[in-house]
């Protein structure tokens, strides 16, 4: 790390702006959220009570925080349909996860293995949905998976199946949507981190003896640890909490955890009880979320 | 020159597939002259011509359009700074904070930063509408532009800034004779994923909107929450061409203007 | 310690009335634990070619960059002609720096290249024009003014770097191992380019170079540096004749080193492995002192018997070792206690009268080919 020279006004300006900008949006947002469900909902402008008065003086402070409940969460606790919620959103990430990695780490590894010339043009192409709108590329996937859309067409025509089968408002649904959509943020920590894998170690290893499979095992995977981890991080993490692709493939009968937020929101009007789910959540995510931090930086540093 | 083995090529080549399949469908089905998707109709473009007749889709395209140029240069700006400060500013004090607010956003939910800035604006009583809408996509995107800047930066080779300051140059004066023009590409390729991401965004849009600031996903998804409309085919098709055009016209001009990589000097 | 050796007839240093161009006062540079520059002082005079020569790690990139005010010391003092740099930051310093990379900026021709130091300068575009072209003429690089970086060889990369701080007029140009990355021949030629360059502009040139050869070659002064201290300070001559310790004897060149006690009259040494050894000039040591006779492996003699006159110092040897390397042999002997003498011959005949492995031969050397070492 660089010594630290006395810096300029201008100069520390740079920091400032940034970090006082994301106080203000990143960090206070989320005391508010903290706030806001320990509150009442309540039929009033803001939807939610007690208000922070600061010109109710003293005594207003008191009553305020006397207001304060935890009956957001004691609800979340005792009602199965949240619990349920949570355990579903960890469960499809984890499953989604797990395929996307099974499914990114061939893609990954074939691109960088091909020539250099190549690798630029395979990775924009890989990118290049990910440029679309993911509401579009979402309904694209609606548009094929409705009953008489082209896939059951091509099941029939192939006989593969009698009936053309349902496949929206399934989790089956929910997997293929989440898999094409966070495929670009497995495959590019992935093949960041094999790109730069120096092929000589990997010779040295046959030299040594090692048949290509252990060569994998012993040599590749390990040295691709911080790509997978980067990987893995990126998808699960917010997978948990994704609302589109449920919303559209999955419907609304078994909603993940960003649906339910949702419904509390907009559905329900009761913003107490959507923040404390929010809440919920984010200590749910906090580990993962450290651990990613962590690691984001480690490498940043490393460099 | 690495031979290329059949099953790379076969894993690529099903990848590829996998991701573009459903776009090409997609762009297909707006050419069906037929409203159902199971009935071919034959080619048409009446899906277009109704789009173009149609007032709600052009203001809300237009609304988002507007955003995303507004949020992504906003979101530059504070991103680059960001990057600058966590890359060439040493060990200052609240570094680890800092940094955990940048990377934070990346993975977190959007239902979680969507819900806890309406409650931010709703604390104080600000009206809702296209700035805290802005004000939303730039927070969101900043922590992106950051990430892309910075890496460039780290890699930067540190002996052309002191070569600069040896040959006379002060800090400012180095950073925009050597570092700035040198980071450009980065920038510009943040840039347009900020845009990117302003344009695309649902949720956070929706949670922090108000009367009169539609975005077009808002209104795209409004209408194919119901199920699949042809019109919308048409909307998608439009921008997924808008798009592809942009990032293949941005990848010839940086294959146009490189040839000069500042990467470290080889001897 | 600066006796005759200087190249030139010029030698500022031993001139008492000259005031030095650069003053190093007890200059210290700590990394957390580590000391990289311990307690340094130093004098550099003007016109004046300095190498810091040293192993890798010894200290004298992180002097040379405390001299360019990238890094700041921890204890010390920096002058240069009489003003403390300490709160001049890089970019105000006269003095610029040649960076081993050469750090050329990528985005810039090769004019624009040269030029950017002359723009921070504020002069007249018709001014900075001139110089350039006037700089590039002399490093003989007037045709490559609108290439870019990516496109020269990398001799010409490095004379680009060295005319963009030259054309500043710098009052001290240092060099970062400026040859690192050039092949052997060319290093040759550019070594004697620099020199010659040094010379006709009457600048003052701080190089620094693991490389003894070079140092040898191109410096008036060499000071050689290891752990962050000052081990001599000297023309390239005296350094290699006048070590003042076995380690500076050890690292310019090569040494056999004989261990011993200072006779009685003080130009004997007596109880070395090669028995009584007889030296020519007196050194500060005290009778019954241990020394060590320091002779280097060029003055050795070797014949098949022993020399007659018993007044050089000889001793008996079986030859292990032979490396032929075109223009001298490089002999490894082994002496009767077991130690390992060098001798290098210059292959003057073809091949005739070369030893061969396992032949017993003796070794001899007048007394004035070594010296005593106290250290």
């Amino acid at each position: 790390m660089r010594q630290n020279p006395p810096r300029s006004f201008w100069q520390s300006l740079v920091v400032r702006i940034p970090y006082a900008w994301l106080l203000a949006l990143f960090l206070v947002p989320f005391l508010i959220v903290l706030k806001i469900s320990l509150s009442q909902s309540a039929i009033a402008r803001p939807p939610y009570t007690p208000v922070f008065d600061l010109a109710a003086g003293w005594h207003g402070i008191h009553a305020f925080f006397a207001a304060l409940s935890f009956d957001n969460y004691v609800l979340i606790g005792s009602d199965p349909i949240y619990v349920v919620s949570y355990l579903k959103s960890v469960e499809i990430a984890a499953f989604s996860t797990l395929i996307l990695l099974l499914v990114g780490y061939p893609i990954a590894y074939a691109i960088a293995r091909t020539p250099r010339h190549w690798q630029a043009v395979l990775i924009v192409l890989t990118v290049l949905p990910f440029w679309t709108s993911l509401l579009i590329r979402i309904y694209a996937w609606m548009n094929i998976l409705q009953r008489d859309g082209p896939l059951n067409a091509l099941l029939v025509a192939l006989s593969i199946v009698k009936e053309p089968p349902v496949w929206l408002s399934t989790n089956t649904a929910i997997f293929i949507g989440v898999v094409y959509s966070y495929l670009p943020f497995m495959v590019l920590p992935l093949y960041a981190t094999l790109e730069k894998l120096d092929e000589s170690l990997l010779e040295a290893a046959a030299d040594l003896g090692c048949p290509r499979w252990k060569i994998f095992w012993l040599v590749t995977l390990p040295l691709s640890s911080s790509g997978i981890i980067a990987g893995v991080l990126l998808c699960f993490i917010p997978i948990v909490g994704e609302f589109v692709i449920p919303d559209l493939l999955g419907g609304s009968r078994s909603p993940m955890i960003g649906q339910t937020i949702w419904m509390e929101f907009f559905g329900n009007k009761d913003w107490p009880a959507a923040a404390a789910v929010a809440v919920v959540l984010v200590c749910l995510l906090v580990a993962p979320i450290l651990v990613y931090q962590n690691q984001a930086m480690r490498a940043v540093e490393r460099d | 020159m690495r031979k290329v083995s059949a099953v790379n090529l076969a894993a690529i080549a099903i990848g590829i597939a996998f991701l573009y399949l459903p776009i090409v469908i997609l762009v297909i089905y707006s050419f069906n002259a037929s409203r159902l998707v199971a009935v071919w109709g034959g080619w048409s473009t009446r899906w277009y011509a109704e789009l173009m007749s149609d007032a709600p889709i052009l203001d809300a395209a237009f609304i988002s359009i507007r955003l995303a140029l507004v949020s992504a240069t906003a979101a530059t700006i504070l991103g680059t700074l960001a990057a600058l400060a966590l890359a060439r500013f040493g060990r200052f004090r609240g570094r680890l904070l800092f940094a955990a607010m940048i990377y934070a956003p990346l993975v977190m939910p959007e239902v979680i930063t969507g819900l806890s800035l309406l409650l931010l604006f709703v604390a104080f009583a600000a009206e809702r509408g296209f700035w805290t809408v802005a004000i939303a996509h730039t927070t969101m995107a900043m922590c992106f532009v950051t990430v892309i800047v910075q890496s460039r930066l780290v890699g930067f080779d540190m002996s052309l800034e002191e070569a600069a300051m040896d040959l006379g140059a002060t800090p400012f004066a180095t950073f925009f004779a050597v570092t700035l023009p040198l980071t450009l590409p980065a920038i510009a390729a943040a840039w347009m994923l900020a845009f990117a991401l302003s344009l695309d965004d649902l949720v956070i849009a929706s949670f922090t909107t108000g009367p009169g600031a539609t975005t077009l996903p808002i209104r795209i998804y409004s209408e194919v929450r119901l199920g699949v409309k042809p019109e919308m085919n048409a909307v998608c098709s439009i921008m997924v061409g808008v798009v592809g055009v942009a990032v293949i016209a941005a990848s010839l001009l940086a294959k146009l203007s490189g040839g000069e990589r500042a990467a470290p000097a080889q001897p | 310690m600066q006796s005759a050796g200087s190249k030139r007839g010029f030698a500022p240093w031993a001139d008492p009335s000259v005031r030095p161009l650069l003053r190093l006062e007890s200059l210290s540079k700590r990394f957390g634990g580590f000391t990289a520059v311990d307690h340094l002082s130093l004098d550099i005079y003007e016109g004046e070619f300095f190498a810091l020569l040293g192993p890798s790690g010894c200290g004298k990139t992180t002097l040379l960059r405390m001299i360019a005010g990238f890094e700041r010391p921890s204890t010390g003092r920096i002058v240069l002609d009489g003003i403390d740099l300490a709160p001049v930051p890089p970019y105000r310093r006269p003095v610029n720096m040649m960076f081993q990379s050469y750090a050329l900026f990528p985005h810039l021709n090769v004019e624009a290249n040269v030029a950017f130091g002359l723009k921070q300068e504020g002069l007249s575009k018709l001014e900075i024009a001139r110089r350039v072209a006037d700089m590039l003429a002399l490093v003989k690089l007037d045709t490559f003014g609108r290439r870019k970086p990516h496109e020269l060889s990398g001799g010409q990369r490095q004379r680009v770097a060295l005319a963009r701080s030259l054309v500043k007029r710098p009052r001290l140009l240092l060099l970062d191992e400026p040859m690192a990355a050039l092949d052997k021949k060319l290093r040759g030629e550019t070594r004697f380019e620099l020199m010659e360059l040094q010379r006709r502009l009457g600048l003052t040139f701080v190089i620094v170079t693991h490389d003894q050869s070079e140092a040898m070659t191109v410096a008036d002064r060499i000071a050689v540096m290891d752990h962050g201290r000052l081990m001599q300070v000297a023309p390239p001559a005296a350094l290699y004749e006048q070590p003042n310790s076995r380690w500076v004897a050890d690292f310019v060149g090569d040494v056999n080193l004989f261990e011993g006690r200072l006779g009685d009259d003080g130009l004997s040494v007596e109880g070395t492995a090669a028995g009584r050894l007889r030296v020519a000039a007196k050194s500060e040591a005290e009778p019954g002192q241990v020394v060590w006779v320091a002779v280097r492996p060029e003055k050795l003699r070797i014949a098949p018997e022993q020399p007659l006159t018993g007044l050089d110092n000889s001793v008996a040897a079986t030859v292990v070792d032979i490396g032929y390397l075109g223009d001298t042999s490089l002999y490894k002997l082994r002496i009767r206690d077991g130690s390992q003498i060098k001798a290098a011959v210059a292959n003057v005949g073809r091949a005739d009268g070369a030893l061969a492995l396992e032949q017993r031969v003796w070794l001899s050397w007048p007394p004035e080919a070594a010296i005593v070492l106290t250290r």
